[in-house]
């Protein structure tokens, strides 16, 4: 019964109540379970939060997750997002130096390349915002010259079902 | 919710507690004060309807409170107060969490405005509770409380059942707010995981499959007790006529004199239970959940020609350790009552009755190995005696119950002890808590006044609860106390004798005090036995002795050990045996 690991993308609503988000991650930590990335936003329901997990794991791990994920109080409902067509996004903020000329242009040229953009420009630096699947952002962090990075800040991915998959509770 | 005034009543904080615990028919709150709760515990003082068991540690309160719904299928209740109160607590909720116990337990918390400053007796309650409880509550308004307090009790009862913690800031037991106990709660959250109808297909396919069988086993654990489908799993075990084991949590939902029992199966089950286990080719597990004290290592279970089918209604229970392949979520009781309504539309149930006859006549020559043998003749008290004279000298009574600590003498306790009914024996199997048995006694003993109540324990486990006995004198229960005192840490010297050659590092049970005189010391009769002869007499004595507490230290053989045993990470047939 070989199973290798892979990666899921878990679309949780739950309970928009002080707590339950720690009881989702305490989840992950007490079961051993993977977390690559959790990202948490009200809706337009303000009763309720939707949550995007990213983990990996065998089936049965991943299997195991959702029924845990299930039994929590505060979960009101979730889907495995990786079992049908689905979008993924993340947002990318970078802070860049921009001293060099030469260096900029070549910013500039990967900016409009990757549908980027420039959201700030203060005291010789750019901020630069990109939104996109985790390997766009990869790629394009790959093609930025590393030396003219000051800082940089990802979120983690949030995900919706496409067409009819619609998470409704 | 939407109240309407004619309905809600004004009310303290402090008020509300014990009025909603009254309205939802709370017998008993085990408890301690504290500054946390004083408000609370005046208010206690002004009713009569709920009656407070004051306990000597905050540990004890919810142990007895956890025994008391364990032998009564009720809700179990504990008041403590923030802080230590609450961190002493902690192990009693972890216990009752894992044997997925129904409680509620109220903690109190310094008052809404210092939470968070470090404040005197302050602790993070709900986060500290939150990986060992069902859920939890932190009320931060008043109007809150009798709702929150209702959502316990019907998170705590339903479904897999499990402890829920209610914080309840001092400041809001003090103000006025709207009082109103309803009858019921839907949480959507919740609700929306029960209720979910079985498909009739698959109870068609759990009854093929049955039927099938040529080597069968029925294995059951806790699910069938807390669901009461003791009867229902009888009617179907016998009209079967298939072998049925319990885990050490299930004993008694199959009545253990009954011929068709194997006995207790797993770590220390029996020879036969553990080899019809490992070899039978269909497995009906109900309420069970093949953890790794009963199965032992899962790769060694697995066989690719048996079929298991499982039934829980914990979806996180199924296909966890061990994959199965028929999965049947919901509760065990309805489940059963299909499955045996099915059976009884059909004449010749079983398929294969020459298959299944071999199948006993196999079962016959595992049993024919006597696994629970031990030296009736010895000169120094075997411990199994004891537990063998216990079991003689009360089966015929109505209602014993059995009570233990963990170790080696709860071991032998679920191995000679024979249970024929449920929510007789009461003991902690998922977080293996020493300690537990005698406050187990007080919730058993007070929920059930007339019945004898019999704590199995040993020395080393007394003594982390034994301030109980001064509980246990305040409100005149009268337990029976049967100490199995070998002067080690019975189960943890087997452990050295067996894996670490024989070095017993720390497990000598030095200075122990002389348990007579301290059972007097609390006003209570203690009796030392130190010869095989004498155990029926003293037992028999301490029976007699209906309105007392009596210790009996029964002084046993040090070297003895529990067989069979399947050592760690082994498989299920891979025992030893004496």
């Amino acid at each position: 019964m070989e199973n290798t690991d892979s990666r899921h993308v878990i679309s949780v609503i739950l309970e928009n109540e002080s707590g339950a988000l720690s009881r989702v991650a305490g989840l992950f930590s007490a079961r051993g379970y993977n977390i690559e990335s959790l990202t948490v936003a009200p809706t337009t329901d303000p009763s309720v939060s939707r949550m995007t997990i990213v983990t990996s794991g065998s089936n049965e791990v991943v299997a195991q997750i959702t029924k845990q994920l299930n039994k929590l109080i505060d979960v009101i409902t979730l889907v495995d997002l990786t079992d049908g067509s689905h979008i993924e996004r993340e947002l990318l903020l970078i802070k860049l130096n921009r001293n060099s000329q030469a260096k900029h242009d070549k910013i500039e040229g990967l900016v409009r390349e990757y549908g980027a953009r420039f959201l700030d420009t203060s005291d010789g630096t750019h901020i630069v915002e990109l939104t996109g699947s985790g390997s766009a952002l990869d790629a394009f962090l790959d093609k930025v010259d590393k030396s003219v990075i000051i800082e940089l800040v990802r979120t983690g991915a949030s995900g919706i079902g496409k067409g009819s998959r619609v998470l409704s509770y | 919710m939407e109240l309407s005034t004619a309905f809600t009543k004004s009310l303290t904080g402090a008020e509300m507690i014990p009025k909603s615990l009254s309205d939802e028919g709370v017998q008993f709150v085990f408890g301690y004060p504290g500054g946390a709760v004083l408000p609370i515990y005046d208010e206690l003082e002004k009713q009569d309807k709920v009656k407070h068991i004051l306990v000597r540690h905050e540990q004890a309160a919810i142990h007895a409170a956890d025994a008391y719904a364990r032998s009564t299928h009720n809700v179990g209740v504990a008041l403590v107060t923030s802080g230590p109160g609450v961190t002493n607590a902690i192990t009693g909720i972890a216990t009752a969490y894992m044997d997925s116990v129904p409680m509620v337990i109220i903690t109190g918390q310094v008052p809404t405005h210092a939470i968070g400053q470090d404040a005197f007796q302050e602790v993070d309650t709900v986060g500290i509770t939150r990986p060992c409880v069902k859920h939890n509550f932190l009320v931060k308004n008043v109007d809150d409380i009798s709702v929150t307090i209702k959502k316990a009790f019907h998170i705590a009862s339903t479904g897999r059942p499990g402890p829920v913690v209610v914080d309840i800031p001092k400041d809001i037991t003090t103000v006025k707010g709207k009082y109103f106990y309803p009858k019921s709660v839907s949480i959507r959250s919740y609700d929306n995981l029960k209720n979910k109808i079985v498909d009739g297909n698959l109870i068609e396919e759990i009854v093929m499959l049955l039927r099938q069988a040529k080597k069968p086993v029925i294995y059951t654990g806790g699910g069938v007790i807390f669901s009461n489908a003791h009867e229902e799993l009888k009617s179907l075990v016998s009209k079967l006529g298939y072998p049925c084991t319990n885990t050490l949590m299930g004993l008694g939902g199959f009545p253990g004199t009954d011929p068709l029992f194997l006995g207790m199966l797993g770590m220390h089950g029996t020879y036969e239970a553990n080899m019809a286990m490992q070899e039978c080719d269909v497995l009906l597990a109900v309420g069970a959940r093949f953890d790794d004290r009963v199965i032992g290592n899962p790769k060694h279970f697995f066989r690719e020609d048996r079929k298991i089918i499982h039934i829980d209604i914990d979806p996180s229970s199924i296909s966890k350790r061990v994959q199965v392949d028929l999965p049947v979520v919901g509760d065990v009781k309805e489940i059963l009552i299909r499955i045996n309504k099915k059976l009884q539309t059909i004449s010749n149930v079983v398929e294969h009755p020459d298959s299944v006859e071999k199948w006993w006549k196999k079962i016959e020559g595992w049993k024919n190995r006597d696994c629970l043998s031990y030296d009736r003749d010895s000169k120094i008290i075997k411990p199994q005696m004891v537990i063998e004279k216990l079991y003689e000298l009360t089966a015929n009574e109505e209602e014993v119950f059995v009570t233990s600590d963990v170790g080696q003498h709860q071991m032998w306790a679920a191995q000679f002890y024979k249970f024929d009914k449920p929510r007789r024996w009461i003991n902690s199997g998922g977080l293996g808590t020493m300690g537990v048995g005698l406050p187990y006694g007080l919730g058993v003993q007070l929920a059930h006044p007339d019945s004898t109540v019999l704590c199995v324990t040993g020395e080393a486990s007394i003594q982390m609860c034994i301030q109980e006995l001064s509980t246990a004198k305040q409100y005149r229960l009268p337990i029976k106390i049967i100490n199995l005192n070998n002067r080690y840490m019975g189960m943890v010297r087997q452990w050295q004798e067996f894996f670490h050659e024989n070095r017993y590092a720390e497990s000598y049970m030095d200075a122990l005090p002389d348990f007579v005189k301290l059972a007097e010391s609390y006003g209570h009769v203690g009796l030392k036995v130190e010869k095989p002869s004498d155990i029926e007499g003293a037992i028999r004595e301490a029976l007699s002795q209906k309105q007392r507490l009596v210790f009996l230290d029964f002084i046993t053989d040090q070297t003895e050990n529990v067989y069979p045993m399947v050592p760690g990470g082994k498989g299920l047939s891979e025992m030893i045996l004496v």
